[in-house]
């Protein structure tokens, strides 16, 4: 009997439906994926598409964490924590290790190490011979990003060549590689911001505490708002304001979640997921605008970025 | 249950758009993005600073989509980019391809998963060779949804009487060139984009135009499988098996993991695995080993059966009775997509669903001009190439006609060598 089709799934049930179909092509294809984790809102919705993948099953790849040392405390409390969860294993490699071994070479010390993770990220995928990292980023996100294949190829130097990327027909995933080159692959290339935080509210994920609108000492900086004096697990503490800034307690919430140095949060007082889908709606600024800091250096600096490794 | 989610949802559908910079494509989309508050206005602050640089009167909506260094550069659109923007009850794909000839490669990319097409014509010019090709294409590639654009109507003074006109001419050519003779949807709509004239809200000078604006035409297409009576196709990509699981319930369980392509599945139905044919009654329909009963098309789910069969990546399930044909011949339309010519001599992989094989090139029918369609004789391909070609495989193919079935119909050509995508191919 054919089947007349009468359903059509809501945005958010596609949307997943091809995330999980994403990532079960690179359990098909690749030998030795991994997926990374940062704690971050997005890489959040990405564990739970693979427990719709890959349950009663364990994941058929681990977890993954580049830490540049300087992440909210609160972010690797939770990343452990929900690896805990899950069952799952993860491993952290850390951009601190990397500058031991002379790697990474900072150009002054309170540097934003974001863009040093892709070095200490080529280090673990040697390390590990991983043939393929599944990450959480986003079209919508960056310019350079609307471009970006959801399976990429990185050669052997884990470049990215815009100009000369795999054509990406139907639903055909195409992550072969030679040993050495591996694919980044991009299961939620097709969300947005929104899509993000309304499959947040519809799955009841959890989240940490730094999404939701808190009190926290900040300086103005240049039109952004930075936080100061933020305790590091080791003792340090990082983001010591500069002489002259004053220091003002305002509410606030974090949209993204990165390297301390180059991150901002904005004004809010969204404190449920409900209120921040609702203000999300609204905004009118976007997404890395407000809150990336290394994304304003020039047009082109994520593509750059891309081009030297970085997810 | 929130508030929002009240809303009904209508689920989303990819359009693509078809046409140069000149007939208004990017004013288009920018118009598109900006009337249902998408672009933001940090980053229209961006492109007013980039359009007054470059010496610029008005903002250059292009910009917003052209999105790497070297096309910033040359002022030219290299690569397909993919925009997103939702209505509230829809949520919407762009891939907005250039439109030029030598970029044939990206338009047959951004079609391979439109439902819907805008062909941008501009009133001025009227039915041109780049239209021909765009309507080919979209022909070809078997997009479900066509819509005509007629552009720029306000600098033919909104006049009925020429837009009537370019509707009969492009009605002359598809009927001559037997374009969208299956009784496709094609639908036309005089516009003008820059003045915002039938794109999201309806046009005052043009009352002598009563159908539905773009974004009525594109809040209510049917999403690719709505209404259509398909066959199940199940091609499995993965196979779950926890035996290892502290949990003795599981040591059995052989969950077979894929999206559903076409049709739907419910537990109780009698499906066949291929290659091997052999049958069995679905057991239980899961979504992250919760049972959900049944599955609908595009629905990624896990289907368990009542007996043990061997199956793995490549194979697929079916319904029983509605096999497709397996098969180590194939006809088909090929696009090729690589600077490296086609070889005869050469053995290629094929992956057609989940499944890859060897393949031979066994001949090539005819090449196919895609400005005039004519029928060219060729024995390789260059890129940007579409040619009708045959090919054997070490591996049979379950396979539907492109034209029944995109998910099983289509197929991508790999260079074994730099394990790069270098054809597209649609199974005749």
């Amino acid at each position: 009997m054919m089947t007349m089709t009468k359903q059509t799934l809501s945005h958010l049930d596609w949307l997943e439906a091809e995330a999980i179909h994403i990532m079960r092509e690179v359990a098909g294809q690749c030998e030795r994926p991994v997926l990374l984790f940062s704690g971050g809102k997005d890489s959040i919705c990405m564990l739970r598409i693979a427990e719709k993948a890959f349950r009663p099953g364990k994941f058929p790849f681990p977890l993954m964490h580049i830490d540049t040392g300087h992440n909210y405390q609160e972010v690797v409390d939770f990343r452990d924590k929900r690896a805990a969860e899950l069952g799952e294993r993860l491993i952290v490699r850390s951009v601190e290790d990397s500058m031991k071994r002379g790697t990474v070479v900072l150009k002054t010390p309170d540097e934003s190490r974001n863009k040093h993770q892709a070095v200490t990220l080529l280090e673990a995928i040697a390390e590990f011979e991983f043939d393929c990292c599944i990450g959480g980023a986003r079209r919508d996100e960056e310019k350079a990003r609307a471009k970006e294949r959801v399976m990429s190829f990185r050669d052997e130097f884990g470049s990215w060549d815009p100009k000369n990327q795999r054509p990406e027909l139907w639903s055909l995933y195409n992550a072969r590689v030679h040993r050495g080159e591996n694919i980044r692959a991009f299961p939620i290339s097709n969300w947005t911001e929104m899509d993000v935080w309304q499959y947040i509210e519809r799955e009841q994920l959890e989240l940490p505490t730094i999404y939701f609108a808190h009190t926290r000492p900040v300086v103005m900086r240049q039109g952004a708002i930075v936080p100061v004096n933020v305790p590091l697990a080791n003792g340090e503490v990082l983001n010591q304001p500069k002489a002259g800034e004053a220091i003002i307690d305002l509410e606030v919430r974090f949209r993204t979640v990165g390297d301390i140095p180059c991150t901002a949060p904005v004004i809010s007082d969204a404190d449920t997921v409900e209120k921040i889908v609702i203000e999300t709606a609204t905004t009118t600024i976007t997404e890395r605008g407000a809150t990336r800091l290394d994304d304003q250096t020039s047009e082109a600096s994520m593509e750059q970025r891309k081009k030297e490794g970085y997810f | 249950m929130s508030a929002h989610e009240n809303i009904q949802d209508n689920g989303l559908l990819r359009f693509m758009t078809c046409g140069s910079v000149d007939d208004g494509k990017s004013t288009l989309i920018g118009r598109l993005l900006y009337d249902t508050k998408t672009i933001l206005v940090d980053t229209l602050n961006a492109i007013e600073k980039t359009s007054k640089k470059r010496g610029m009167e008005a903002v250059d909506l292009s910009l917003l989509t052209d999105g790497l260094q070297a096309e910033r550069e040359q002022g030219i659109t290299i690569d397909v980019a993919y925009r997103y923007f939702s209505t509230g009850t829809r949520k919407y794909i762009i891939a907005d391809a250039p439109g030029h000839e030598q970029y044939t490669r990206n338009m047959v990319t951004a079609a391979s998963t439109a439902d819907l097409a805008i062909i941008l014509i501009d009133a001025r010019k009227g039915v041109l060779t780049q239209t021909r090709r765009h309507s080919y294409l979209a022909h070809l590639v078997n997009i479900p949804h066509i819509v005509v654009a007629v552009n720029k109507m306000d600098l033919i003074d909104f006049d009925q009487a020429k837009f009537d006109a370019i509707v009969a001419d492009y009605k002359a050519f598809i009927a001559k060139m037997g374009l969208f003779a299956d009784g496709r949807d094609i639908q036309f709509i005089p516009m003008s984009a820059l003045n915002g004239d039938n794109l999201v809200d309806r046009s005052e000078v043009m009352s002598w135009y009563q159908g539905p604006t773009l974004l009525e035409l594109l809040e209510t297409a049917p999403s690719a499988h709505a209404g259509r009576s398909e066959a199940f196709r199940f091609p499995v990509q993965f196979v779950c098996r926890p035996q290892d699981s502290a949990n003795p319930d599981l040591h059995d369980y052989r969950g077979f993991q894929g999206r559903i392509e076409s049709g739907a599945v419910k537990v109780g139905d009698l499906l066949a695995a291929l290659p091997n044919g052999r049958e069995s009654r679905v057991k239980a329909v899961q979504i992250g080993g919760v049972d959900i009963g049944e599955g609908v098309t595009e629905q990624s789910v896990t289907i368990l059966l009542e007996d043990e069969i061997d199956i793995s990546r490549g194979d697929m399930l079916v319904k029983a009775g509605e096999q497709p044909a397996q098969q180590k011949e194939i006809d088909a339309m090929l696009c090729w997509l690589s600077e490296t010519p086609l070889s005869p001599a050469r053995t290629y992989l094929i992956r057609h669903t989940t499944r890859t094989s060897k393949a031979k090139l066994t001949g090539v029918a005819f090449k196919v001009d895609v400005n005039s369609q004519e029928h060219v004789d060729a024995t390789t391909l260059a890129m940007n190439d579409i040619a009708k070609v045959g090919f054997k495989l070490a591996q049979p193919l379950f396979a539907d006609p492109y034209s029944v079935n995109r998910a099983t119909g289509a197929f991508i050509v790999i260079d074994e060598s730099n394990n790069n995508t270098v054809g597209a191919g649609m199974i005749v």
